[in-house]
């Protein structure tokens, strides 16, 4: 199995593309690319689930290593483990989803398309990587998209956010590169597995942790430098908030893992700093949703704070919490990119957002509304939705740890969840019951290709969160080996 | 001997060729602009492919003038960004009067860089230089009815003969410390002893003022905006990337001894070069003016990447004025051809540009990008790799400033993308019809930005050439 189709199979779809003619064509292509991919995702996933049957207990399967640039020692090196695997289905599934909500989208529709498709190249990219250098390149490769996707097909204050957007982005990545720089001129290699068995010395650790880890933090919105995610979020285009939180913000958490296994040391003795912040970030961001009356803000914040529990999950160190802050990844990835997507589904047939302009949904738009409530639902919690599972997993493995200052936070990051729920409930029943206003009353429900992105979308959540044991399955083993040498690094001082 | 000089010194002497040519033209019977214009390309485009052809290694005049494959590649890298150029300013030349001495002028001072950056000794240097230099105060007068054109010409001439001036003092302290003027006798008379010391830093700002680091930048910023576009390109992508590839060769062969010295003012010169270009390029609405700082930017990080003094040094600095000639050219020449025709050179002109003009609002986006240092572009590697060199030393203090100033040259980088894209205009630029030659050159640019990075042996090749401290 040669990972390299991952990205091939985007890039050649991104070409396609560029030569197909109007937007029958362009969005069938695109359709066509994110199935196969989606397809290629699954069929690795049986690959995978095969040979780890059989006995294969390497941390990565399917590697390959090429030699890129010689000279400096920069290799093509990529490998899945099951973490990066589950982000990749995420990434599947977000894309077919996210091409099905474009469906109709007639302005600059080849740019569109392109753009979409690159974004998610990147991300592919990212998430096979094993060299720090290709990690860092595809991690890049996902910004600009964002951008011009914000900027160009947009509402709202769009320029203004794309352009806060990218800048941030790009800080986080500059920090990255610090932290690159580091690591690569004490260990004299960029390939994560290498240094994995050479370890990094505590003092070098210490130093370049910060840069790297808050790097990787302003992509997942680690507090206080979530500020782009609100803004941007709420002036992307449909399809573009659904990558954004669905794929985007998890390549903050996924670098954020990767670091923090790379130095876990430093990772250890600055966790109170990350839980700290992720703290705040999962309280803030609750209570900053209740503020909020555009129904985008609201998920934007709420994204927020449940991007909390990502790094909560990893600042806690152990096993339990990082399997549950890899599954909070998949599960806020779905849910939010279902939330955005009913949210663009209600504005392309209303033309607002503002929850005191909507009421009554469900009469005219039952599949929407329900749509809605499944998110929003899945968002505060409900068992039997993955966003349970996944709260459920980090709260498990952060209360294992036995100092009471992280016992602490744990238990204010549980009570989140009842503000958590004040303004789900809130929004949603504003939103779908009560009376309809006039100039809404004769809206018509979805068509057959918003149906499809949310059902695939529901299936994801469902899967989740009904037969959580088969998401364990792919990740615990990959957590296992990423967390031992780590615990008993920690136990050892 | 003379088999020799035919081979070793190929560039040059087609060079002169076609000098010759161009005066014979010149006194021949009236010929239509077209056809010289392509007889220039097709010439160029031989030339090139001559410098390519055969890669030898040798000195002639005792040791004054010298090469080897790192030179041929460094005159080849030179002779492309020429070629470029010139297929750019198709537009602007094919209703010029005096094609013929616009191209004496570039060609003449191409064949003084070359000079300069074979010379294996500091008079063969100071030659090259100057010859390099003064055409391209007269060509810098070439919109001959603007006044802004002969403005930048007379700064031009005055700043080089100050800097020229600096220099020379320079050269004659060396020589009388010394006693030599032979970079390889030289070497190793070099000690930090004061008045070498004072010698060695009149030098320094003499290469400054020819690169445009800050704070030698003060005549850039006027040059580029009132010289014609392709002397603009030419100044800011040929004549820096020819002194650049001395400065280096200089600094790692000749100064070696006092190395510790002058890494210490590579540091201090890419901190306030990238700081000053960065925080002026941001105001800026011309767009030359806007290229002119941006480029200033540049030069710090290419700084940034000597400092690093060791083989990966010398290497990514080659690389990145290779992909700097891309990028920046690509640049140049949408603005080049959109100011030939519409004679636009506001960036805020190009708002809405992407409605009438997708195809050179692209180009323009992906150099921008590779200026930038965004992926998969060229630029990306290139940065990356200098900053990777100037970290070799350490120096994360220096990496972290300059990581974070390419969130500043981000900024203003995205703000041309954000007009060409994202902002309505009711007038903007109408449909352009873009002769065929500029628009092989903007292919070869943007193959050229996209093929340069993904395409590692390019940069392995160069390493294998380059040298360190």
């Amino acid at each position: 199995m040669n990972l390299s189709l991952l990205i091939l199979v985007p890039l050649v779809t991104a070409l396609a593309i560029l030569f197909a003619k109007g937007l029958k064509q362009i969005r069938v292509i695109g359709l066509i690319g994110a199935v196969a991919q989606l397809s290629l995702a699954t069929w690795i996933l049986k690959l995978y689930m095969v040979e780890r049957a059989a006995g294969n207990s390497a941390t990565h399967l399917f590697e390959s290593n090429y030699s890129w640039f010689t000279t400096l020692h920069i290799n093509y090196h990529i490998g899945i483990d099951g973490i990066s695997l589950a982000m990749i289905l995420l990434t599947s599934v977000i894309v077919v989803a996210g091409i099905l909500v474009s469906w109709t989208m007639d302005k600059l529709s080849k740019e569109y398309f392109f753009l979409l498709v690159l974004l998610s190249m990147g991300a592919y990219g990212f998430f096979i990587s094993l060299d720090l250098f290709t990690l860092f390149f595809f991690l890049e490769v996902a910004v600009i998209p964002k951008f011009l996707l914000i900027g160009i097909w947009g509402t709202g204050n769009k320029t203004n956010s794309a352009m806060k957007l990218a800048l941030m982005l790009m800080a986080g990545s500059a920090l990255v590169f610090v932290g690159l720089m580091g690591i690569y001129y004490n260990t004299n290699t960029f390939d994560i597995v290498e240094i994995t068995q050479m370890g990094i010395s505590v003092g070098v650790q210490k130093f370049f942790f910060p840069f790297a880890f808050l790097g990787f933090g302003i992509f997942a919105a680690l507090f206080p430098f979530h500020t782009w995610v609100p803004d941007g979020h709420a002036s992307a285009p449909t399809a573009a908030s659904m990558f954004l939180a669905g794929i985007s913000m998890k390549l903050g958490g996924y670098g954020c893992l990767r670091i923090a296994a790379l130095m876990p040391e430093a990772a250890n003795s600055y966790s109170w700093i990350i839980i700290t912040l992720a703290t705040i970030a999962i309280i803030y961001g609750a209570f900053a949703t209740m503020m909020q009356t555009d129904l985008k803000y609201i998920n934007a914040y709420s994204s927020i704070s449940h991007c909390g529990f990502v790094i909560l999950g990893i600042g806690m160190m152990n096993k339990t919490s990082v399997n549950g802050a890899v599954i909070q990844m998949v599960s806020h990835g779905l849910m939010t990119a279902l939330f955005f997507a009913a949210i663009g589904m209600i504005y392309s047939r209303t033309h607002t957002r503002l929850v005191s302009q909507l009421g009554g949904l469900l009469k005219v738009m039952p599949f929407i509304s329900t749509v809605f409530v499944i998110a929003g639902l899945c968002s505060l919690g409900l068992p039997g939705f993955s966003g349970f599972v996944a709260e459920m997993t980090v709260f498990m493995g952060s209360w294992q740890n036995p100092s009471g200052d992280y016992r602490f936070a744990t238990i204010l990051s549980g009570a989140s969840i009842v503000v958590t729920a004040v303004y789900i409930l809130r929004a949603t029943g504003k939103t779908i019951m009560g009376p309809i206003s006039d100039e809404h009353a004769l809206l018509a429900d979805a068509t057959w290709n918003e149906k499809l992105a949310a059902g695939l979308l529901i299936i994801g959540i469902l899967i989740i969160g009904l037969a959580p044991f088969l998401i364990n399955q792919l990740i615990m083993p990959s957590t296992n080996i990423l967390m031992s040498p780590i615990t008993k690094a920690i136990t050892l001082k | 001997m003379f088999n020799n000089i035919f081979l070793l010194m190929r560039q040059e002497l087609a060079l002169s060729v076609l000098v010759f040519l161009l005066l014979f033209i010149k006194i021949g019977k009236e010929r239509s602009n077209t056809s010289i214009l392509n007889f220039v390309n097709i010439a160029l485009f031989v030339n090139l492919i001559i410098g390519i052809c055969f890669v030898g290694k040798g000195e002639l005049f005792s040791g004054m003038f010298a090469t080897n494959a790192l030179i041929i590649l460094e005159k080849n890298i030179l002779n492309l960004a020429v070629l470029i150029i010139s297929m750019q300013s198709f537009a602007w030349l094919k209703n010029h009067d005096q094609v013929i001495e616009f191209y004496l002028l570039i060609f003449t001072s191409l064949l003084g860089m070359f000079f300069l950056i074979s010379s294996g000794n500091l008079l063969i240097f100071y030659l090259g230089l100057e010859m390099s230099t003064i055409p391209l105060a007269a060509a810098a007068n070439f919109d001959l009815s603007k006044r802004k054109s002969s403005e930048a010409a007379m700064k031009l001439i005055l700043s080089s003969a100050f800097s020229s001036g600096i220099l020379l003092m320079g050269i004659s302290f060396l020589y009388g410390t010394s006693g030599t003027l032979t970079f390889s006798i030289l070497t190793a008379h070099i000690s930090n002893n004061p008045l070498q010391l004072f010698a060695f830093i009149l030098l320094v700002s003499g290469f400054a003022f020819k690169i445009a680091a800050v704070p030698f930048h003060l005549w850039t910023a006027d040059v580029y905006e009132g010289a014609p576009i392709a002397v603009t390109s030419f100044l800011s992508v040929v004549s820096k990337a020819a002194v650049l590839f001395t400065f280096v060769s200089v600094l790692y062969k000749v100064f070696q001894p006092i190395a510790s010295t002058w890494y210490l003012i590579l540091i201090l010169l890419a901190v306030v070069t990238i700081l000053i270009g960065n925080l002026f390029a941001i105001r800026q609405d011309n767009f030359k003016r806007f290229l002119a700082f941006s480029s200033i930017a540049q030069v710090g990080f290419i700084l940034i990447g000597i400092s690093g003094s060791s083989v990966a040094g010398s290497a990514s600095l080659i690389y990145f004025i290779l992909i700097y000639v891309f990028s920046n050219l690509a640049a140049f020449g949408v603005v080049s051809l959109v100011s030939a025709l519409t004679g636009k050179e506001n960036i805020s002109d190009y708002k809405g540009f992407y409605k009438t003009n997708p195809l050179l609002s692209w180009v323009l986006t992906i150099a921008l990008f590779s200026l930038a240092g965004v992926p998969p572009t060229a630029g990306f590697f290139g940065k990356l790799f200098l900053m990777m060199a100037g970290a070799a030393k350490g120096n994360y203090g220096l990496i972290t400033f300059a990581a974070l100033n390419m969130v500043i040259s981000f900024y203003y980088y995205l703000r041309v993308v954000k007009a060409i894209f994202m902002e309505e205009n009711e007038a903007p630029i109408e449909k352009l019809g873009i002769p065929l030659v500029s628009k092989m050159a903007m292919y070869i640019c943007v193959a050229g930005i996209l093929i340069t990075g993904l395409a590692s042996m390019i940069y392995d090749y160069i390493y294998s050439l380059s040298f360190g401290l």
